[in-house]
């Protein structure tokens, strides 16, 4: 029987073939057949979990508790050096310098990629605003937000940090930066099913042990990656705790 | 152990004042008017254990605090206490938290220098295996127009 792997309809265009990769090199280290599924959007990937479709996850940390609590994965591994940072920019002609002196019924461009959205709209706060407040574009693209900020039909744009600094220089030169947040603390994480859950150790040593061999490196690079590290269940609960205080 | 705070310590012109704290401890606070602005784009996060005692700190706690890792870790969470916050906010706190629930709410906060610095607080009982081990707590930016309600009303609860 093949089990079901899925990553995080976030992730970077650039590294759609790296994740094929990473499925391949798992499926022989593992000796497991595993299918990567994709899904466009996060809608249909939580579908596919409510169903007990997934066995194993390249999750958002939006959806871990979810994943945890009703449907019993464990953590196996995140990326080193990686974590979920968030932009609030604007146009470099607006003059506003401070979110403070943001003004209710601003269009905010945003993606659908839950966690940075959560973050946006908390460094927002200060400028009391929050989703009644303000009216949210969703786009597909970290791109396009960056566009329709340029075109002036979105006032405000919330990036991941990483996709903001992946723009072009000609792009970014047109955007000012308000805030960079630096949680330091949020980060997707690889996790485990329940129909895999007896093999949890197993794949956690092969993951974190990747990086020690020629072959391995290469592939996480692929993935953008330079090595895994272990996420163990309280590291996840206080993700999952922290995610909670931030979801109000 | 929470100790009284020292002259030495504090920036500028202070007042002093003894405060009682929860698990009966007395602490003479010694606090100026000096706010420190709340930075943008960073969370303060704690983990205490069921008593209220700090088990962990990030670096921006450590920061805005102005005290030192080693300071904090297994200090009762009071030693940020604000003689201004009034102790119906925190009984309101324990008594939501001790349920189970969720509690928020804007928070003045005292710095080891003795000065200040506003959040915008939530506290979330860890619960591990149906039993509460801990609580964490994160701290954000707040909106200045709440921080200006609060200073009027908080007074008005003592």
């Amino acid at each position: 029987m093949s089990h079901l792997f899925t990553i995080s309809p976030d992730f970077s265009p650039d590294h759609i073939s790296g994740w094929y990769i990473f499925n391949t090199w798992l499926q022989k280290q593992t000796g497991e057949a595993i299918h990567l599924q994709m899904y466009d959007n996060f809608k249909s990937q939580r579908e596919a979990i409510k169903n007990d479709s997934i066995d194993l996850i390249y999750a958002n940390p939006f959806d871990a508790a979810m994943l945890v609590r009703e449907k019993g994965f464990l953590p196996l591994v995140k990326p080193v050096g990686i974590s979920d940072e968030a932009i609030i920019a604007v146009n470099a002609k607006n003059t506003i310098e401070d979110v403070a002196y943001l003004s209710p019924g601003i269009r905010v461009a945003v993606t659908e990629d839950p966690d940075v959205h959560l973050m946006g709209m908390i460094m927002l706060e200060p400028g009391d605003l929050d989703a009644n407040t303000v009216e949210t574009h969703i786009y597909d693209t970290y791109v396009l937000v960056a566009k329709h900020l340029l075109r002036g039909d979105a006032d405000v744009g919330i990036f991941l940090a990483e996709a903001y600094d992946d723009l072009s220089n000609m792009i970014k030169s047109q955007l000012k930066v308000l805030v960079r947040s630096q949680i330091s603390i949020i980060h997707h994480s690889l996790m485990i099913g329940p129909k895999l859950a007896g093999k949890r150790n197993e794949f956690q040593s092969l993951l974190i042990d990747m990086s020690n061999d020629a072959k391995g490196k290469d592939v996480l690079e692929g993935l953008g990656f330079e090595a895994w590290i272990g996420v163990e269940d309280e590291e996840m609960e206080f993700m999952i705790d922290l995610m909670d205080t931030l979801n109000t | 152990m929470i100790y009284d705070m020292k002259p030495e310590d504090i920036a500028g012109d202070y007042q002093e004042i003894i405060l009682n704290l929860f698990g009966n401890i007395t602490r003479k606070i010694l606090y100026t008017q000096i706010e420190t602005p709340y930075p943008d784009g960073k969370l303060i996060v704690s983990t205490t254990d069921p008593s209220g005692v700090i088990t962990q700190v990030n670096q921006a706690f450590v920061e805005m605090s102005g005290y030192t890792k080693d300071e904090l870790i297994n200090t009762p969470h009071s030693i940020l206490r604000h003689p201004d916050m009034p102790p119906a906010a925190f009984k309101d706190l324990w008594d939501t938290v001790q349920k189970g629930s969720k509690w928020q709410g804007l928070v003045k906060n005292l710095r080891k220098d003795g000065g200040y610095y506003w959040v915008k607080a939530t506290v979330i009982p860890n619960i591990r295996n149906g039993q509460v081990t801990g609580y964490t707590s994160v701290r954000r930016k707040p909106s200045r127009t709440k921080v200006e309600e609060c200073i009027k009303l908080y007074p008005t609860l003592f």
